[in-house]
């Protein structure tokens, strides 16, 4: 065992590289329960965008057209979700469940070709002047652009549903959806187009997976990412910044548990790589013996207009 | 236009006839599936479908295999139903059947190579304990904190993966199996096998726990104040809250008997068809089983035939990657878009559909 073999700055580098793919699905997951809908379709998205982003990644080159590509086919898997529930009346747990098997099944059948082909990598960008800074620079700005693109999109969705009309009224439908349709706002409307972004960026969030942080496809390799993410919600209490904070302390975990592998620790692996899991109960556990604060009025629940 | 009216009472008749809709959409949207990918998708269907049955070669191969693949697809179902009809998802029965498969099996090969009768009743019972006690994790979590079972049940599906790995290379490896991981071979060990009790049908006992747990849970839905209670919370909490239930125990006892359902399972195909633990015994069983228990409407008999056709997809699947090199995923993916089909016609029996011309629309509306 060899403890200083783990390099602090290259943890706390990768940690930020292990939870982007999280906190991409999670902050989009927290978007679409803000509107009163619960997804539990994120795994079978993620795992669909890992699979469509690293097809065209590889067949064009370039990782970016990947992510396009990625975010489009979570945000157009979401869509089947969004009509079943919204205009089929659907129950939502049953329906997210037949999404990530569907898209468990999808994924597979679309990437038997791709088995064993590595991914185009990713150009990181140092940012000029702040990747100089001493200790912080590596850390926090020597990264690939979609770590930037995550931040810039929690940030922009803590800016939407705090500071502007729209986001007042996403909170609104997700709180009392009768209320809102009263007033005239058009509920599931405004819940298609939130469900379409928790796709599109659960679709995203899969093909970091794929493309920078394995680089490859291999079946099934979210490998419940996705169920981690609806429970990073829970433990944010539905708030933007918190599912950074969470997400990054995930990735911490995962992070720190493969190091020790690494480093031959006296602990079995298996018990190291269940540790991110029972971590997540024991987070859970910890979230409800404080209530469910922050949870939206209307989440679950069916709407149905009688007029 | 198109106007959803709510029924007062879900439609029976449509209730019946959504599962056999929903088969025949996902048979034509597969036929388009497999024909995007190159097969005919007549002969595609056929092959999946028909000939494991009735296949001159194969039949006789294959139809032995249906009881083999339905018997824990149904023993599962039955027990993610009652929990499911009441509101409480576990979404873990996975990690439960792995539990079971490993508490029976450990006690099985404890006694290695005694040749009591009791031992294989001794393993059925540690396999249902197993599954039993993992279930009951997420569900003393819920009623002690009010944690989501669907997330614990879940995450403990990968904990429970990853003591499977854990142990089939190591606590339950062969001693004699020249360091090759994965336990002793039931098949060698005559008292705690779990053999056909009709040779060559495939009939084996967790065959006959899934026909008896069909008949108990039909029993317990109709006759019994438990199943009452199961029923009335999932279609009315209120009325149910008031009528006294008990939801505490209602909770343990669902998530506990889909645990101890899914041990059992588990146990029956480890000591049987599987024939040993191993990393990768597990084929997904308790996930295909949420599938198997919609498909049935959550109703006991209903599970038995929705279980008998997945079983069947299965292995037509199996015969149309031999036949046609149709990849294995198809079948996940035709298995999917059946869930889908019927979340989506279930409106059907919620939901009158009535077509309105504008005109009448703008009455109704003033």
């Amino acid at each position: 065992m060899d403890l200083g073999q783990i390099n602090p700055l290259l943890l706390l580098a990768s940690l930020m590289v292990a939870a982007t793919p999280i906190l991409l699905a999670a902050i989009g997951e927290a978007v679409v329960e803000k509107s009163g809908v619960l997804n539990l379709g994120v795994e079978g998205m993620m795992i669909t965008g890992a699979v469509v982003g690293f097809a065209f990644g590889v067949n064009t080159g370039a990782p970016s057209i990947g992510f396009v590509a990625a975010a489009f086919a979570g945000a157009a898997l979401s869509m089947l979700f969004g009509v079943l529930v919204l205009y089929l009346k659907s129950n939502q747990v049953a329906t997210g469940l037949g999404l990530t098997l569907f898209g468990l099944g999808l994924s597979a059948l679309i990437g038997k070709p791709y088995e064993g082909i590595k991914a185009p990598t990713m150009a990181k960008w140092e940012i000029p002047l702040l990747s100089d800074i001493p200790v912080l620079g590596p850390i926090m700005f020597r990264h690939d652009p979609m770590v930037y693109v995550s931040l810039i999109i929690v940030a922009l969705t803590w800016y939407v549903l705090t500071r502007t009309r729209a986001g007042l009224i996403l909170r609104g439908v997700g709180e009392n959806h009768n209320a809102a349709h009263a007033l005239g706002y058009k509920v599931i409307r405004v819940r298609l187009m939130a469900i379409a972004f928790g796709g599109a960026c659960a679709g995203m969030g899969g093909a970091y997976i794929s493309l920078v942080r394995v680089p490859q496809w291999v079946e099934g390799m979210t490998a419940g990412a996705g169920w981690i993410a609806l429970a990073i919600v829970v433990f944010a209490s539905w708030r933007p910044w918190r599912v950074l904070l969470g997400a990054y302390l995930f990735g911490g975990i995962s992070v720190l548990q493969l190091n020790l592998q690494a480093a031959g620790v006296p602990i079995p692996v298996e018990i190291l790589a269940m540790s991110p899991y029972l971590i997540t109960i024991l987070v859970l556990v910890v979230i409800s013996l404080r209530g469910n604060h922050g949870a939206p009025g209307s989440l679950g629940r069916e709407f149905h207009a009688t007029h | 236009m198109i106007r959803l009216e709510k029924r007062p009472q879900p439609s029976k008749v449509w209730g019946t006839l959504t599962p056999v809709l929903a088969v025949i959409a996902t048979m034509i949207a597969g036929g388009i599936l497999f024909w995007m990918l190159g097969k005919d998708p007549l002969e595609a269907i056929r092959t999946i479908f028909w000939d494991p049955l009735f296949h001159e070669t194969f039949g006789p191969y294959s139809r032995p295999q249906l009881l083999v693949k339905a018997g824990p697809l149904i023993l599962i179902a039955i027990g993610l139903s009652l929990g499911f009809r009441a509101g409480i998802w576990n979404i873990g029965a996975e990690g439960q059947y792995i539990m079971g498969a490993i508490c029976g099996a450990a006690v099985g090969l404890a006694f290695y190579p005694s040749e009591s009768i009791l031992i294989f009743p001794a393993m059925v019972l540690a396999g249902a304990i197993g599954g039993w006690a993992w279930a009951m994790i997420p569900g003393v979590l819920k009623v002690k904190f009010g944690t989501n079972e669907i997330l614990v049940s879940l995450m403990l599906v990968y904990v429970a993966e990853n003591i499977l790995a854990s142990v089939s290379q190591g606590l339950l490896k062969n001693p004699d199996g020249m360091g090759f991981p994965g336990s002793r071979n039931f098949r060698d060990f005559p008292a705690a096998h779990n053999t056909d009790l009709i040779a060559g049908t495939g009939m084996h006992w967790g065959v006959a726990a899934a026909f008896i747990a069909v008949i108990l849970a039909y029993i317990l839905l109709t006759r019994h104040m438990l199943g009452f209670q199961v029923r009335l919370t999932g279609e009315a909490p209120r009325a149910a809250k008031f009528a006294g239930v008990n939801p505490t125990r209602l909770i343990l006892f669902c998530l506990g008997t889909s645990g101890a359902l899914a041990g059992l399972a588990g146990l029956f195909e480890v000591s049987g068809p599987s024939g040993q633990v191993s990393i990768d015994f597990n084929a997904g069983y308790g996930f295909t089983a949420i599938i198997v228990a919609f498909l049935g409407r959550l109703h006991p008999i209903g599970i038995l035939l929705a279980g008998l056709l997945m079983a069947l997809t299965y292995i037509g699947g199996e015969l149309a990657q031999l036949m046609l090199g149709l990849p294995g995923a198809a079948i996940q993916m035709f298995q999917g878009m059946l869930m889908f089909f019927l979340l989506a016609m279930d409106m059907l029996s919620h939901y009158r559909v009535r077509w309105k011309t504008p005109a009448a629309a703008q009455e109704g509306a003033n």
